[in-house]
């Protein structure tokens, strides 16, 4: 099934994350992430929802986003013409003798160390599902103590932004 | 803050109250409690009338009725905690049929929200998947606005239920009250008028098809849309089935009228959706009970015009080539005026000579389907008729003749056993010069019994048609073609229900065939108050 993220601008309440993450689960849809926080308007947030399935089943997601009350705004986001990030905190096993290389690999995928260890290094690391899938494919011969990811977050392209919002 | 104009200081009690008389509510119904007394003391000093039904439950389905016959928002106010979770299965019904309802519950105090207290349930977060939307009310002075607001989104667009949590502090505090006069929602904006250039493209394929056929659902009656209709079937010719919620779309008299389609539908009206060149779904959501048993006969081929103002409904559930968004009324009528007159006759009387005579069955007991036939032509051209869940709504469907002024209510989305006797109150106080009659089972008559209490402390007129086989009929049906046996569907220690009804003040009369059954419906009719007529059917007596 088709990977889709779509971008929504919701009502910055209590509730409006149980209601849209509610409609996705009674309804049966998958969802691989949502990241979610406000926007250059406090009264806004903006969610990032990463969904699995084909036309039919995004269109009915988007169709039924709309119909929340709370929420302004649903765009599908263009691969082509967005930027995906995710942040990914890695928790790796190392000693004496493998740290150097660890940290040779770090250094490779331009990630961050943020916490050294006697037996463990934390590496903080950003970019799109492909570049973080890979290392810690790599991290996993050192063994991995803890991950944890924030999901994609995304925006469009250039001048392009969801706006306008007493408009639409 | 007098400096304000139009603002005066007001417990937001009052305000609440104050809110409701703006919106033009006279009735509510409801059920008192810990949680929500400042709201009944400011409702007893108003002059909206109270009715206290017997359980909150029938609140929220005589606000159903209420609303289904008014065609206003209908308000049912309950207790926190027990109170508001037993409003839910009412709060669901109204959901699944679209109907415009505004919920008030109380709620423990602000501060020990969270903590497990006394009578604390989280009703926003139990009934998020069935309402439309919902407040849990944290600051006393957005009252007014969200009070205006829950109106405006029940009532607009695709019509449904929002419910308002207002925690007991938030209930006695002071605010500085002034009603909106605007609604500006900027996540909600219903389309109520339709795309021109769909209409025009809807218009074009009706002109160009050769058996088009009209599948009217319950969408036709919420927009109010009737009469369009009608003139649109009579401008065009092209015939007319209906959903079991589109039921009164148009009167059963109309030569362009088919029959209910569906598993309960009519042989007539299935046949003719599998015949149709072209669909036009209006307001109907095409769920599986109306699509059942006809849906695989239908050529992919067939084209669709689906009409309804939820666009979420459009391509849910069948595919479309022509979705046009919007309410039935403005569409209808922009249609009417944008098409050709057409001649149908041929395709019409192709399916009008495919009707059969109704079967009447052989009972020496009472025979239902007869029963509400017999009914029906004995009741007003405005009467209501409130069906109930199971085998008597079939009956009741399939043979109570829709005419241009009835009313048919039922549960059909949900289905809810026990909705007819608290729907019927809503209705009757809604409209009290109207006759109103609840067909019920013995299974859900008892399963709102309670509701007798309320029907006798108002003295409603309201004609009780119980179809008492002693059993859970249509459940009785489905296990013997599914298992071949039965269990758990035996009522044969139901209560003697015309005692049971003198003991609340109403009178009864049992009737044990058919010949005695027109005498009785005439005594029941002619009475003044409450009445019940108890037919007594056979246990084996069928569904269809």
């Amino acid at each position: 099934m088709k990977r889709h993220v779509l971008s929504v601008l919701v009502e910055n309440q209590s509730g409006v994350l149980s209601r849209v993450s509610g409609l996705f689960s009674r309804r049966g849809y998958n969802i691989d992430s949502l990241s979610v926080g406000e926007t250059e308007d406090p009264k806004v947030s903006r969610m990032t929802i990463v969904v699995r399935g084909d036309d039919h089943i995004l269109e009915q997601i988007k169709k039924q986003l709309n119909k929340l009350i709370d929420v302004i705004k649903v765009v599908e986001l263009d691969p082509e013409q967005s930027v995906f990030r995710e942040l990914a905190l890695i928790k790796v096993k190392t000693n004496m003798t493998t740290r150097a290389s660890v940290i040779e690999i770090v250094d490779i995928f331009r990630a961050n160390i943020v916490d050294v260890a006697a037996d463990t290094l934390t590496v903080e690391m950003t970019g799109d599902e492909a570049k973080i899938e890979a290392f810690i494919a790599l991290m996993d011969s050192y063994g991995i103590a803890e991950i944890v990811r924030t999901g994609l977050t995304a925006l469009q392209r250039g001048n392009k932004a969801i706006k306008n919002l007493n408009e639409i | 803050m007098a400096d304000c104009e139009g603002v005066i200081d007001l417990k937001a009690s009052e305000a609440i109250i104050k809110c409701l008389l703006e919106e033009q509510v006279d009735t509510v119904f409801g059920y008192p409690g810990g949680y929500i007394l400042n709201v009944y003391d400011a409702l007893r000093r108003s002059k909206i009338n109270h009715i206290l039904v017997r359980q909150e439950q029938a609140a929220a389905h005589s606000a159903s009725g209420y609303a289904r016959v008014s065609g206003k928002v209908g308000v049912c106010i309950a207790t926190s905690g027990p109170g508001a979770t037993n409003l839910i299965t009412g709060i669901a019904t109204a959901y699944m049929d679209s109907i415009p309802m505004v919920i008030f519950t109380g709620q423990v105090k602000s501060s020990l929200i969270g903590r497990d207290v006394f009578q604390e349930a989280d009703i926003t977060g139990a009934t998020e998947s069935f309402t439309k939307h919902s407040y849990l009310v944290k600051n006393a002075n957005e009252l007014p606005r969200i009070i205006k607001d829950a109106f405006y989104i029940a009532s607009t667009g695709r019509p449904g239920p929002v419910l308002i949590d207002l925690p007991d502090d938030i209930q006695s505090e002071e605010i500085e009250f002034k009603y909106p006069d605007t609604v500006d929602i900027r996540g909600y904006k219903p389309t109520t008028t339709g795309h021109m250039g769909q209409i025009k493209r809807a218009v074009k394929a009706i002109e160009k098809s050769s058996r088009p056929l009209i599948i009217a659902g319950g969408g036709v009656i919420l927009a109010k849309a009737r009469a369009e209709l009608l003139r649109f079937v009579e401008k065009t010719g092209i015939p007319v089935v209906h959903t079991l919620m589109g039921k009164g779309a148009l009167p059963s008299q109309n030569p362009h009228y088919v029959g209910m389609i569906g598993t309960h539908g009519f042989a007539e009206a299935n046949m003719a959706m599998a015949k149709a060149d072209l669909l036009i779904f209006i307001g109907a959501r095409i769920a599986d009970r109306a699509w059942g048993g006809v849906g695989d006969k239908i050529p992919k081929s067939v084209k669709i015009i689906h009409i309804d103002i939820d666009p979420a409904e459009i391509g849910k559930n069948v595919g479309t080539q022509i979705p046009l968004v919007g309410d039935a009324k403005y569409i209808l009528t922009e249609m009417t005026e944008k098409i050709g007159k057409l001649d149908n006759s041929q395709w019409l009387s192709e399916i009008q000579a495919s009707k059969k005579p109704q079967k009447s069955g052989s009972s020496d007991r009472v025979e239902p389907k007869y029963a509400v036939r017999l009914l029906s032509d004995k009741l007003n051209d405005n009467a209501v008729l409130v069906a109930d869940v199971g085998q008597n709504q079939i009956w009741a469907a399939r043979n109570f003749e829709d005419r241009p002024n009835r009313h048919f209510l039922t549960s059909g989305g949900l289905g809810t056993m026990g909705y007819a006797l608290p729907a019927s109150v809503g209705a009757k106080i809604a409209e009290p010069e109207r006759q109103v009659v609840a067909v019920v089972g013995d299974g859900g008559f008892q399963m709102s019994i309670q509701e007798l209490g309320t029907i006798a402390a108002n003295n409603l007129g309201i004609k009780i048609i119980l179809f008492n086989n002693s059993r859970l009929g249509m459940v009785r049906e489905l296990q013997e073609r599914r298992f071949g046996k039965t269990t758990e569907v035996f009522l044969d220690k139901n209560p003697d229900f015309i005692k049971l009804c003198s003991a609340y003040g109403i009178e009864g009369i049992r009737v044990n065939n058919n010949s005695e059954l027109e005498k009785a419906l005439e005594v029941a009719i002619e009475k003044e108050g409450p009445f019940l007529v108890e037919c007594l059917v056979d246990p084996t007596e069928s569904t269809l």
